[in-house]
C-alpha cells in the first residue's frame, strides 16, 4: 500500500493538486525552452539571425524562465520555512558559544521566515536573552543576503553552480562578520533599552494546518511576482540589450580582472545603492556574459542586497552611531574579502 | 452580551502587517464578532510581549499569533478559542 493510499481523502486531494501543480509548472517550463522560435521566426517572420532578433528572444525566453523558477523557489522555499520560527531559532541559540554559534545563526538565518521589518524585535529579543551579540548579527546579516528571491534568479540567470557559490559566499560573509564584531566586544554601543526587555516566551498554540502553509506560500509566491515583475522586466531588458549591442570590453576594459580594484569599486558602489536582487540581478547577468569576473559581480550584489540605508536606519534603533558604522565596514570588508577570493579560485 | 474583544495588531505597519489587520477585521466580520483593534508600533514593545517576528495578533492580553499572516479561516479559530475561555 503506498503511502498516497494511507492517507485521508482530504490529504490525498491535496497531494493530487499539488501533484497538478508540478505537472503544470514542468510543462510550462518545457514549452517556454522551444516555443520563441516557433513564434517569432516562423510565426511572426522576423529574421532569425538579425540582432533584434535575438535580443527579443533572449528578453522573452529569459522572463518566462525566471518568472517560473523565483515562483517554484518562493513557494517551496515558504512552505518548508513555515516549520521553523524565530521564536524556535531564539531557543536553539540561547547559550551557544561564539564560533559553533555563528556557524548556526547563518544558517538559521536562511531558514527561518522573517521580513526585514522584523530585524528590531528580533535583535531586541535575541540579545535581551543572551545570544551574543556577534552572533545575532551572523543571523542578521544571513537572513537578507541569502533569500528565496536571490536564489531563484541565480538560478534562472547562472544555474546551479553561481547559485551554491553564491549562497556559500552569504554563509560566509555572514559567519566571518559576525564572528568578528563579536570580537571587538560593542556590547556597549547597543542601546540599554534593549537589555532591559523583559524575557517572554512567544505564542505557543496556533499551529497552522498543512493547507494554510500551502495557502500561504502560494500567496508568498504570487505576492513577490507581482511586486518586482517590473524590476525584472527593465532588469531583463537592459540585458537583453547589452546582450545583443553593447561592445564585449565596454566594461572589461574598466572593472575586469585587469582592474585591481574592480571589487572595492563594485562594493562601494553597491553599499548606496538600494534595490532587491531582483532589480540588479538580471544586470549582473548581463555584465557577467560582458566578461566581468564572477566575484566582482557577486560582490557588488552582496553590497546591494545585504546594505540599505533603510536598513540601517532600523537598526538604528538598538545600535549606537559607532556600532553601526563598525557593523557597516565588518560586512563591507568582509564582502570585499569574498570576492576577491572567488576571482582568484574561478580564474 | 459580553464586553467587545480587545485586539491589538502588533507591527510596525509594513506589509505583512495590514495584511494579518484585513484578515482579523474579515475574521470578526464573519464570526458577527465585536472588538476593538488597536496597534503596537513600537519595536521595544512588541518585543517586550515576545513577539520576536512581526506581524504579531494580542486578543484580549494574549499573544495568539506571531511571524507570519494567517488566513482568515485560521484567525477565525484563534478568535473561537480566546471567546470560549
Amino acid at each position: 500500500m503506498s503511502v498516497l493510499q494511507q492517507l485521508p481523502a482530504s490529504s490525498r486531494a491535496r497531494a493530487g493538486l499539488l501533484a497538478v501543480g508540478a505537472l503544470a509548472w514542468t510543462a510550462a517550463y518545457w514549452v517556454n525552452g522551444r516555443i520563441w522560435d516557433l513564434l517569432l521566426v516562423d510565426l511572426v517572420g522576423l529574421d532569425p539571425d538579425a540582432r533584434w532578433t535575438a535580443s527579443l528572444r533572449f528578453f522573452c525566453y529569459d522572463t518566462v524562465k525566471i518568472a517560473l523558477l523565483l515562483g517554484v523557489i518562493v513557494f517551496g522555499v515558504t512552505l518548508l520555512r513555515s516549520y521553523m520560527s524565530v521564536e524556535r531559532t531564539r531557543a536553539l541559540l540561547g547559550g551557544r558559544r561564539e564560533g559553533a554559534g555563528n556557524v548556526l545563526a547563518a544558517g538559521l538565518g536562511v531558514v527561518t521566515p522573517f521580513c526585514s521589518c522584523s530585524a528590531v524585535p528580533a535583535f531586541i529579543g535575541f540579545v535581551a536573552a543572551g545570544v551574543p551579540l556577534g552572533v545575532t548579527m551572523s543571523f542578521l546579516i544571513a537572513s537578507p543576503l541569502v533569500n528565496e528571491v536571490a536564489i531563484g534568479l541565480l538560478l534562472g540567470l547562472f544555474g546551479w553552480q553561481v547559485t551554491v557559490l553564491y549562497v556559500a559566499a552569504g554563509l560566509s560573509v555572514a559567519i566571518v562578520a559576525g564572528w568578528v564584531l563579536g570580537r571587538l566586544h560593542l556590547d556597549r554601543w547597543v542601546e540599554p533599552f534593549v537589555l532591559e526587555t523583559p524575557v517572554v516566551d512567544g505564542p505557543t498554540g496556533a499551529r497552522p494546518r498543512f493547507e494554510d502553509r500551502v495557502r500561504a506560500a502560494a500567496d508568498e509566491a504570487r505576492s513577490v511576482l507581482r511586486r518586482i515583475w517590473p524590476y525584472l522586466l527593465i532588469g531583463i531588458g537592459i540585458g537583453a540589450l547589452i546582450h545583443g549591442w553593447a561592445p564585449e570590453d565596454l566594461f572589461t576594459r574598466y572593472a575586469g580582472e585587469g582592474a585591481a580594484f574592480g571589487v572595492v569599486v563594485a562594493v562601494l558602489l553597491g553599499v548606496p545603492l538600494y534595490s532587491n536582487a531582483a532589480g540588479v540581478l538580471p544586470l549582473v547577468g548581463a555584465l557577467y556574459d560582458k566578461g566581468l569576473p564572477m566575484g566582482t559581480l557577486l560582490a557588488f550584489m552582496m553590497s546591494v542586497v545585504a546594505l540599505s540605508l533603510p536598513e540601517l536606519i532600523l537598526l538604528r534603533r538598538v545600535l549606537k552611531p559607532p556600532l553601526l558604522a563598525v557593523f557597516v565596514g565588518v560586512v563591507a570588508s568582509a564582502i570585499v574579502a569574498v570576492g576577491y577570493l572567488f576571482n582568484a579560485v574561478l580564474t | 452580551m459580553r464586553a467587545p474583544l480587545q485586539i491589538a495588531v502588533l507591527g510596525p505597519g509594513c506589509r505583512n502587517c495590514r495584511a494579518l489587520e484585513k484578515a482579523t477585521r474579515r475574521a470578526l466580520d464573519e464570526l458577527g464578532l465585536d472588538a476593538e483593534i488597536s496597534h503596537v508600533t513600537d519595536y521595544a514593545a512588541i518585543a517586550a510581549l515576545g513577539v520576536l517576528a512581526t506581524p504579531g495578533l494580542e486578543v484580549d492580553g494574549q499573544v495568539v499569533l506571531s511571524g507570519r499572516v494567517p488566513s482568515v479561516a485560521e484567525v477565525k479559530d484563534l478568535l473561537g478559542a480566546v471567546e470560549a475561555e
